[in-house]
């Protein structure tokens, strides 16, 4: 199995095809449908004015995020109270939710891979290819064994938004993942959606 | 009636991270219907690792703990007030061990209670007076996922060709089946209900996944059309996580309600392979759990 050490060259993603398993290592942060709409109406389309400690997180997480990776996890952590930060549990969620501004994301801070289940759409897609980046399957509800592969949380940003929807930094070591979306333009999603329907149509007039 | 505040919280820790055997070993028998070296047998071999992990450290199987949803059936006289406090605090108490993730959001203000008590709605709990003297809590955490898979149907559909009839329940379901692919985290189980009106139909829908995996349909007729719809939607090819392979549905559970003339509803709840359901019985100081 491939290893793949983050920060994450060009050169890498565009040697990776859907099917590949890969084991990650590095830093990477964690970011669903909270952190994505808040990026998108403050910093790129900017719908929204910076508030509060906005353009500091922002400043903070240009660094990180370039030629990382962003994780769509609401973790189960604990040590919330003396700030000593556990991940307990931190399964992948539903990736679809952020169709409507993941390439936008990952133009904007040189994101190379998106980890999530469930894939993405043609947006996310057409991203893949220009960013260049890659999505990244991993296997939902497997929440306690993937927490075993953050050996560290560096930082937390945006903790106002709640513990699932704030943005973690963690430090993972053989996080395992499927390619499934690549910057070739192949995703695995759309092959079996198109085969799927046809099973599903010849059942249907039976 | 005594305090079961402790009793309610290690309701809640076994089932959010002890899965029960039924799921357990209806996954162990899917994965030998998968190719070795398969994507769908590797996600398959990672979901019962976890199974395992989970178990053993007392960790959440899943981090999304989901909606907490309790049956209560209690024994004529007790205090469904007195009752309703102790799940809460339990409730509370288990957010805090992480056996819960926080997950109650204020929908208008965006802000997350922290404790998993949100409003009248968040945890769910229905009561239920029985017959007899014993008290039994049902709990059940699904999480999001699966639930934003869900669906609802208004037969006649004409775009599917579904009329008023198993048949049409039938192409319904099959098309929740298509719809979902692997976003309510394959392989799944869908609890079926027709019939009802809107709000009646997606409870029962769940309430059906009560059941033990195992437990017939009394009905034989809707005992052929679970193991139809199984078996027809593992022909889809979407498999485990929606990778491709032959285990998209583990099982099938369906239930009829009784409906208006005018409408005929068919509503599917997708739960999600961290099929968390526990039962907790007491009876005078005896406490067993399923």
């Amino acid at each position: 199995m491939q290893e793949i050490n983050i920060p994450i060259s060009d050169d890498t993603i565009h040697g990776l095809k859907v099917g590949d398993p890969v084991m990650l290592n590095g830093i990477m942060l964690t970011g669903r449908d909270t952190v994505h709409k808040w990026m998108i109406d403050t910093f790129i389309r900017k719908t929204r004015e910076p508030q509060g400690d906005d353009l500091k997180v922002y400043e903070a997480i240009k660094p990180l995020l370039n030629k990382s990776v962003i994780y769509h996890c609401g973790p189960v952590v604990s040590g919330l109270d003396t700030r000593h930060y556990e991940f307990v549990a931190a399964g992948p969620t539903t990736s679809i939710r952020e169709e409507p501004y993941q390439a936008e994301v990952m133009s904007h801070f040189n994101i190379k891979g998106v980890i999530g289940k469930g894939g993405m759409g043609p947006k996310t897609l057409q991203g893949c290819k220009d960013t260049p980046g890659v999505y990244l399957h991993a296997i939902g509800g497997a929440a306690s064994y993937i927490a075993q592969r953050v050996t560290r949380v560096l930082e937390v940003f945006k903790l106002e938004f709640g513990v699932p929807e704030a943005m973690w930094v963690i430090e993972v070591k053989d996080f395992p993942v499927v390619v499934t979306m690549d910057a070739k333009g192949q995703s695995l999603h759309a092959v079996i959606q198109e085969r799927s329907s046809k099973v599903l149509q010849e059942l249907l007039v039976k | 009636m005594h305090d079961i505040t402790e009793n309610i919280l290690e309701l809640i820790r076994r089932t959010s991270t002890d899965l029960p055997s039924d799921v357990e070993k209806h996954l162990r028998t899917s994965i030998e219907n998968e190719e070795p070296g398969s994507a769908a047998r590797g996600a398959l071999e990672t979901i019962l690792k976890n199974v395992t992990l989970a178990r053993k450290n007392a960790t959440p199987i899943c981090q999304d703990t989901g909606t907490p949803i309790f049956y209560v059936h209690y024994p004529e006289g007790m205090s469904t007030r007195k009752l309703k406090e102790q799940i809460r605090a339990a409730i509370a108490e288990a957010t805090k061990r992480s056996y819960m993730r926080p997950n109650a959001v204020d929908v208008l203000t965006e802000k997350n209670s922290g404790n998993n008590l949100g409003g009248e709605s968040f945890p769910y709990i229905h009561f239920e007076e029985v017959e007899g003297d014993e008290l039994t809590i049902e709990l059940m955490l699904k999480g999001g996922g699966c639930e934003n898979v869900g669906a609802q149907y208004s037969l006649p559909d004409s775009r599917l060709g579904a009329g008023r009839d198993l048949a049409g329940i039938r192409k319904v379901v099959l098309d929740a089946v298509q719809k979902a692919q692997g976003q309510g985290c394959a392989p799944g189980i869908l609890g079926v209900s027709f019939g009802g009106d809107r709000g009646a139909g997606y409870l029962a829908s769940k309430e059906v996944l009560f059941d033990k995996m195992d437990e017939g349909n009394s009905d034989p007729r809707l005992a052929a059309l679970e193991k139809q719809l199984t078996d027809e939607a593992n022909q889809m090819g979407i498999g485990p996580m929606g990778f491709g392979g032959k285990t998209t549905v583990l099982n099938t559970k369906i239930t009829g309600l009784h409906r208006l003339p005018a409408s005929y509803f068919v509503s599917v709840s997708y739960m999600c392979w961290a099929y968390r359901r526990r039962k907790m019985t007491i009876h005078g100081n005896k406490v067993t759990f399923d």
